[in-house]
């Protein structure tokens, strides 16, 4: 289960982000293996979104290294980290609006899709054999979560939990290597976030990924993840598997910093 | 669906034979109905090619005009100075010109689509609004190098240009650049365009290379406005460079957003509604019994195109055919109940 030992899938060294005088990540060190299920958690404005930005290449990181399965990605442009194996979702929901649910996941596609412009003008057998094919699988994953029935609704008259799910089967589409989420259980009600825990706990499995997980509910990080990271003012200030971090005295004097130990925040 | 998909080729096909029938009666029209008719024609090409750039990709060009100058002048030069050895060697009959006139036409395009690449490359690479600025200055620009370029006889306009556009290539050309903004939305890579427009950053994020895709949208949509302006220098024989000014950009804008933006069939539509519009309030203009002031709005379009943006806003901000299916207006269908 832990990612020490051989090479990590993600690793960054030292990864320090400022935003002017602010220090968004200081000196970040964090590792993930192929097959981990990590969580990142840390009061509001720590800097776990940051830390998504860095590794999908929004951000550069100031300074420190991003290594992905071997390769440097510091600072590559972010379509350049989503063909290497990094997809995510985004805390405010990013749907493409305009889009039906189909539409949402059949854009992904566009990674690795082989048609360009000029088939698509042309529109030979071999164009609609791919776009045959990338119907069914847009299908299948959409079916797998359960949103196949609302396959040509527009993205935006799904229910907020939907949408949420259907960001992450949008995330799923490029065939990760590594998932990132962030805060996927904001704003559901308690029903939806039971069937997220079993959710994560299923794509991680069924695609045989690793996936990092920013939440900040605590029962379903502490379900859910083998490693817990906790950030606090861009520092780490604890590491260690769920046992431990809820026991940890660094931690519980963030969370006390805010609202009760435990505090289940809704940002 | 696959036989639904497939009939777009065959609408193609239909509408280029139309086009070629009613070419053949294009005789028995009246000179200046014909000429509006073309109009329709070259309009529709710039307002569905134009869409590409500012409706399916969300980008705002300003400056559609200047890419239509420079195929028009590129293919006028072309094919009135530069052409008479090729119709010689030919045999100087209908086939000749046939092959001079698609020649010039599509040189007219390629250098339109180069001075998209030149112009699109470095400002669509910054997020925001700077292609709005650029293309607006590119269009002055262009007009001003026109009025100083002795070959094509400066500011007093070229003249003399071979007539050589009919309804069947304006028709003819009108299809195929419907056809290829319809085919290529409609395919998984196409779809990669409204990504651009409805989210940047989670478009990245799926792999998709927004700039790429914003300079070629850019790209494609210069070489048909090129190509309008081939045929439309082709048709009048007379062009000046006060021809493709801002107010021509702003009316093919406003063609785009009267249509709704993304959306091919309404922008088509426009076009027709608006090249005739422009046409009747010419005669508006001349009716003596009007009152001079509104004889002055008439004679003046853009307070016309002002007040039809400003209509529209306030009645239908989503563009007269936005949000109907008929017209590609997006899905429409309803919230299956839960199961
Ligand atoms: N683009 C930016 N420019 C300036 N400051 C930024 C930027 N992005 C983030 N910050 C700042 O960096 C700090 C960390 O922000 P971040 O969004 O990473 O926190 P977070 O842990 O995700 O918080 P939350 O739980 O509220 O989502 C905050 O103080 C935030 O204001
Ligand atoms: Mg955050």
């Amino acid at each position: 289960m832990e990612a020490n030992g051989q090479s990590a899938l993600l690793d960054l060294q030292r990864c320090t982000v400022r935003f002017g005088g602010l220090t968004a990540v200081s000196e970040l060190d964090m590792r993930i293996g192929a097959h981990d299920l990590v969580g990142l958690i840390g009061p509001n404005g720590a800097g776990k979104t940051t830390v998504f930005n860095i590794v999908t290449g929004v951000y550069k990181p100031t300074t420190g290294s991003i290594t992905f399965a071997g390769e440097r990605i510091a600072g590559l442009r972010p379509h350049r980290i989503a063909h290497k194996g990094i997809a995510r979702t985004f805390q405010n929901i990013r749907l493409f609006a305009s889009l039906s649910v189909f539409d949402n996941v059949r854009a992904a596609f566009n990674l690795r899709c082989k048609h360009t412009f000029v088939h698509a003008l042309l529109r030979l057998p071999a164009f609609y054999k791919e776009e045959r094919e990338i119907d069914a699988q847009v299908m299948e994953l959409l079916d797998i979560f359960d949103l196949g029935r609302f396959r040509d609704v527009p993205c935006k008259s799904l229910s907020y939990g939907d949408q949420r799910r259907l960001e992450i089967v949008r995330a799923l589409a490029t065939r990760p290597k590594l998932l990132l989420l962030d805060e996927p259980a904001a704003g559901m009600n308690p029903i939806e976030k039971e069937g997220l825990t079993k959710l994560i706990r299923f794509i991680k499995d069924k695609f045989d990924i690793a996936v990092l997980l920013v939440e900040h509910d605590m029962k379903l990080v502490m379900g859910v993840c083998e490693r817990i990271y906790v950030l606090d003012h861009g520092t780490k200030i604890a590491e260690g598997d769920p046992e431990a971090i809820t026991r940890n005295p660094k931690v519980i004097e963030a969370y006390l910093g805010e609202e009760p130990a435990e505090a289940e925040t809704d940002a | 669906m696959n036989a639904y998909l497939r009939s777009k080729k065959l609408w193609l096909l239909a509408a280029v034979v139309l086009s070629a029938v009613l070419s053949r009666f294009s005789g028995s029209i009246n000179g200046y109905y014909l000429q509006v008719l073309i109009f329709i024609a070259i309009n529709i090409i710039l307002a569905v090619s134009l869409n590409l750039i500012n409706g399916y990709t969300g980008q705002f060009s300003l400056g559609h005009a200047g890419f239509m100058a420079i195929g028009a002048y590129v293919s006028a030069y072309l094919s009135k100075d530069k052409s008479a050895g090729v119709l010689h060697a030919l045999g100087g009959g209908e086939f000749a010109i046939v092959v001079v006139f698609v020649g010039v036409l599509i040189a007219g395009g390629l250098a339109a689509a180069l001075a998209g690449l030149l112009v699109g490359v470095p400002s669509l690479r910054l997020r925001g609004d700077y292609l709005a600025i650029v293309t607006l200055g590119f269009g002055e620009i262009i007009r001003v190098v026109i009025q100083n370029t002795d070959a094509v006889n400066g500011a007093s306009g070229y003249s003399g240009v071979p007539s050589y556009t009919t309804l069947f290539w304006a028709y003819a050309l009108a299809a195929l650049t419907i056809y290829i903004v319809v085919s290529l939305i409609d395919s998984t890579y196409g779809r990669g365009f409204l990504t651009v427009r409805d989210d940047e950053v989670a478009a990245e994020a799926m792999g998709i290379d927004t700039t790429r895709r914003k300079v070629v949208a850019f790209v494609t949509g210069s070489f048909f406005a090129g190509l309008a302006g081939g045929l439309f220098a082709h048709e009048t024989t007379y062009i000046n460079p006060a021809g493709f000014d801002f107010q021509k950009s702003i009316e093919i804008v406003v063609m785009v957003i009267l249509g709704g933006m993304g959306n091919t069939a309404g922008v088509a539509f426009a076009a027709v509604l608006l090249t005739t519009l422009g046409e009747y309030l010419r005669f508006v203009a001349k009716y003596e019994w009007l009152p001079d002031w509104l004889r002055r709005i008439a004679d003046n379009r853009t307070i016309i195109y002002a007040l039809v943006l400003i209509a529209l806003m306030l009645l239908r901000p989503q563009g007269l055919f936005g949000g109907i299916r008929a017209f590609g207006g997006g899905p429409a269908r309803q919230l299956p109940k839960k199961a």
